[in-house]
């Protein structure tokens, strides 16, 4: 196939107005040593028809999970996007436009992103938000480093419960020597307050913090804000935004900065990309609030009218000294999320976080009775909980996906430390039959 | 037209600002319910220990036809690559094919978890290490990870990767070398990789000064970060001599890849010298830009930098099925799962319709583009560096500006009118009143034409009327906005207590 729409008769006419016969004249300032000088050593192009079955038979080649009745989560979750979301989000004036620096024209990308700035202060109840950022894991890292600037101080304590993949990229960026990374160790499925307080101190910028953390359980927000403050860190907060219509938000526990992964708000799963990160904070860290920010303002006519604002922060100015090198952020994902926010609304998303939390309640006691399982944990969680399977869970696994399920997360296989543990996490799209059917396949291997 | 122009009602359509989706709808507005819950209800205070929400979060409350509305009418404010041209230099706005929009979404990729069973992600792990071949054999660098969510990511990670390699060899280093006509992101990547940076100035020709370089660098240079094709849209003729004087001191060559789209096929960083590199699949390889993202910005290095690639990575096992694999030395992670997948899905769409042949054409077609509305242009707006380009070039409004007191901001902003979106303006730093222009293979001669008569015309109008162009534009939803006030007095976020 080709694209583009300029034709021999066309490029012939080009070429004669540059001056020149053949297009390598115009690669003349490529030295010869280093042009290709033979064909890209790649397949010859497809017609559209071609390429759709092509991709189609790699597409046929996995099993998705959305085709199987899942219980995974450990970050990325199968919860129901309403139908308006992909209509809204296809609409290509949204699509294939670029980031709005010209707000003339860009007033749709603009009041969506300030809407959805709105809609991540009501749901963490904070003063501000951005306009996104890559995933939660860069998120969490980013609150780290502006915890960082603020403070002027150097280490981050973060809770080993919080996502291991997410650890895993706070130490890789900590390997900058800009920050120093300090683990709390977990003890009963929990952080202790009180061992985190041993790890805080007066050179501590930031406590970090999951909740529900990864292995779904309620962390003890309130003391762990309290250990945070004593010692003058700020505290970083990361949530699963589908639970803030029944959670408190992490400002009722002295949150500084609140952050997470949002693509449980009508983004597909795409096999963990691209969600979006966000990012909110109190007012008065504004000045170093990382990423993109849109302000309301109004035209040479006085009407309303939104821009991109705050840029002193930016690399455009600031070049080396930037707050951040965030360019490209997630946008589009975070149009799926207020659309998706906008279709459920306030009531919606109470009752989904509701459904989740029943739900998964009874899928826990069901798969206790089969006998199949040990409790590892007690502590309170929310939608998602970790079982110890007695056998192999990648065999179980296995089973469980040629009679039609996805049974869990194998944790062991994410961190060999929580071997034999499978994370169960159940969205409302699952049904009491289906949680029935999942303990009855599993109580006959 | 203004606000006050009584040919066009309060209420006309597409015309100016909506209401928030905030203030539209009433109080039991519902779009979607949720269904009847089919387990016993539990208590939430007692499953959540007291953490339970007490007072909702104010969103808005709409029926599915007012978000259809709302929606509609803000994208009817917007300009992407279907409105018309987009030629934003250095950002590479080719049309996006909507065979790639069709296949993410096909449920086999769309509906993938990250940590389900190997066995049952075969295609997806296949799908990224074709595009990982791909990319490879387009940039002659055989090392890939496909993580990076984005170009200033991918130029975090190769940061990150070039301290750990020089940690490994027993030789820390604190510098990086970067040219004044580099993208704003490659200083702040640097520096957010703990490196200090060492700016050098551009020669008479735009291109790296080869002397300014030599004495910039030693044993302290980690690495010199370069965009060639440049930002100037040139080709550097002396980068074989920039990568040797690079390497003669130790330190890597990294290529800034936001400028690939003019050299598929033709020439390969690889074979520059170049040690490591990042694609930006949201310019070159035709996926969306959404409105800012998402975009994925993979990276390209030498074998001798691969034991340092994130992970994890997907391969190709010796019985032909697909797995997941960690280099030895690697860094770590740079965000979780694999990267942005449904990205990935589009650009191999793409590049198995067009095939190596297909590539090379578009590159080509990019760069004849580019000369020809350069040619076209040049003896109206002073063009600093009059060489052929490649993919982009970039012209001067000084001339306007002497002349007539008209700022390449009012060229930009009156295109609008004719609409045109503006190329990128004031970017590079090192031409005066800049406007940078990247047609790309997808804009038609007819639309070239007439991004060409507009631009004479607006020369003219600068001539005959300078402040019809102060005051552009005037047929957009909204005109010049007020950004000192916007940061004066922040308005960041809608609040319920305002909705009365």
């Amino acid at each position: 196939m080709r694209f583009s729409p300029v034709s021999c008769e066309h490029r012939e006419t080009m070429l004669r107005a540059v001056g020149v016969t053949d297009i390598d004249e115009l690669f003349e300032s490529v030295p010869a040593a280093v042009r290709l000088g033979r064909p890209l050593d790649l397949p010859d192009g497809l017609s559209e028809m071609e390429a759709v079955s092509s991709l189609r038979a790699l597409a046929d080649a996995n099993t998705p999970a959305a085709r199987l009745v899942s219980f995974a989560g450990a970050g990325c979750y199968d919860h129901y996007i309403p139908s308006i979301v992909d209509h809204v989000v296809r609409r290509p004036e949204f699509f294939t436009a670029y980031t709005p620096y010209q707000p003339e024209v860009s007033q749709g990308t603009l009041q969506n992103i300030y809407e959805f700035q709105t809609m991540i202060c009501e749901l963490t109840g904070m003063d501000v938000a951005n306009a996104s950022m890559y995933d939660g894991a860069t998120a969490f890292v980013e609150a780290a480093l502006m915890a960082s600037r603020i403070t002027r101080r150097h280490k981050v304590v973060v809770m080993g419960s919080a996502h291991p993949e997410w650890r895993v990229v706070l130490r890789t960026y900590a390997a900058s020597g800009n920050i120093e990374v300090v683990t709390c160790p977990v003890e009963d499925g929990v952080v202790s307050p009180a061992t985190a307080a041993l790890l805080v101190d007066d050179s501590t910028a930031a406590l970090l913090v999951s909740s529900p953390n990864f292995v779904g359980h309620l962390e003890d927000l309130a003391a762990l804000g309290e250990v945070a403050q004593a010692a003058g860190a700020l505290f970083v907060v990361s949530v699963n935004p589908i639970l803030s219509g029944v959670l408190e938000p992490p400002s009722s526990f002295g949150a500084d900065i609140v952050v997470g992964e949002g693509q449980p708000l009508g983004n597909p799963m795409s096999l963990g990309g691209p969600g979006l990160g966000f990012f909110a904070c109190r007012q008065a860290h504004l000045r170093q609030l990382p990423g993109r920010i849109v302000g309301r303002t109004v035209d040479v006519d006085g009407r309303g009218a939104f821009v991109l604002t705050m840029q002193t922060r930016e690399q455009h100015i600031r070049r080396e000294k930037a707050t951040s090198n965030i360019c490209s952020n997630h946008a589009l994902n975070a149009l799926a999320a207020a659309v998706y926010l906008s279709a459920v609304g306030a009531a919606g998303l109470e009752s989904v976080g509701r459904a989740c939390v029943a739900k998964a309640h009874y899928l826990r006691e069901a798969l206790l009775a089969t006998g199949k399982f040990d409790a590892p944990y007690s502590a309170a969680f929310a939608n998602e909980f970790a079982l110890r399977y007695k056998g192999d869970p990648a065999v179980m696994h296995a089973e469980m996906v040629r009679r039609g399920f996805l049974a869990g997360v194998d944790l062991g296989a994410i961190d060999p430390g929580m071997d034999g543990l499978v994370l169960f996490a159940v969205t409302e799209k699952r049904t009491r039959a289906e949680m029935d059917s999942l303990a009855k396949e599993v109580a006959s291997l | 037209m203004t606000a006050s122009d009584a040919r066009f009602p309060k209420d006309a359509p597409v015309r100016g600002p909506r209401a928030l989706i905030f203030e539209t709808g009433s109080p039991e507005s519902r779009c979607v319910e949720a269904p009847v819950l089919d387990v016993p209800e539990i208590s939430l205070d007692e499953a959540l220990a007291g953490g339970v929400r007490t007072q909702p979060p104010a969103l808005p409350h709409v029926t599915e036809v007012e978000i259809a509305r709302h929606y509609h009418h803000l994208a009817t404010m917007n300009f992407g690559v279907d409105s018309g041209p987009y030629p934003l230099g250095s950002c590479t706005m080719k049309y996006n094919p909507r065979l790639n929009e069709d296949v993410c979404r096909l449920e086999g990729f769309a509906g993938l978890h990250p940590y389900q069973p190997l066995e049952t992600i075969q295609g997806g792990l296949g799908l990224m290490v074709g595009l990982a071949d791909t990319l490879a054999e387009i940039t002659g660098l055989p090392g890939v990870t496909l993580q990076p969510a984005a170009g200033a990511h991918g130029e975090f990670t190769a940061m990150m990767m070039f301290r750990a390699y020089h940690t490994a060899m027993g030789d820390p280093r604190k510098r990086v070398v970067i040219p004044d006509a580099a993208h704003g992101t490659n200083p702040a990547s640097v520096h957010m990789a703990g490196y200090e940076v060492t700016t050098i100035a551009s020669d008479a020709n735009g291109a790296v000064d080869l002397e300014a370089l030599k004495a910039a660098l030693d044993t302290d240079v980690a690495a010199l970060m370069l965009t060639n094709p440049n930002t100037l849209g040139l080709f550097d003729p002396n980068i074989v001599a920039i990568t040797e004087a690079v390497h003669a001191v130790g330190a890597l060559a990294y290529c800034d890849g936001a400028n690939m789209n003019a050299i598929m096929g033709k020439t390969r960083p690889g074979d520059m010298g170049f040690d490591a590199m990042h694609i930006n699949l949201h310019k070159t390889f035709s996926t969306p830009h959404g409105g800012g993202g998402p975009g994925a910005g993979p990276v390209c290095v030498t074998a001798a930098l691969a034991p340092f690639l994130p992970g994890p990575l997907p391969v190709r096992l010796d019985d032909g099925t697909y797995g997941l694999g960690w280099t030895d030395r690697s860094i770590g992670r740079v965000r979780s799962s694999f990267g942005n997948f449904g990205v990935f899905v589009r650009a191999y769409a793409y590049v198995l319709a067009l095939g190596g042949d297909g590539l090379r054409a578009a590159s080509e077609q990019a760069v004849l583009s580019a000369n020809y509305m350069k040619e076209k242009l040049k003896g109206t707006y002073p063009l600093p560096y009059d060489r052929p380009c490649m993919h982009e070039f970039v012209l001067s409004g000084s001339r306007l500006r002497k002349e007539h007191g008209v700022h390449t901001l009012d060229v930009a902003k009156r295109l609008l009118d004719y609409g045109i979106h503006p190329p990128t303006i004031y970017f590079p730093l090192i031409v005066d009143e800049s406007i940078m222009f990247e047609p790309t293979e997808t804009e038609s001669l007819e639309d070239i034409d007439r991004m060409i008569e507009v631009m004479l015309t607006i020369a003219a109008e600068a001539a005959s009327d300078p402040d019809l162009l102060h005051g552009a534009p005037y047929s957009t939803p909204v005109r010049r906005l007020d950004e000192a006030r916007a940061v004066k007095q922040p308005d960041l976020r809608w609040r319920p207590s305002s909705a009365e």
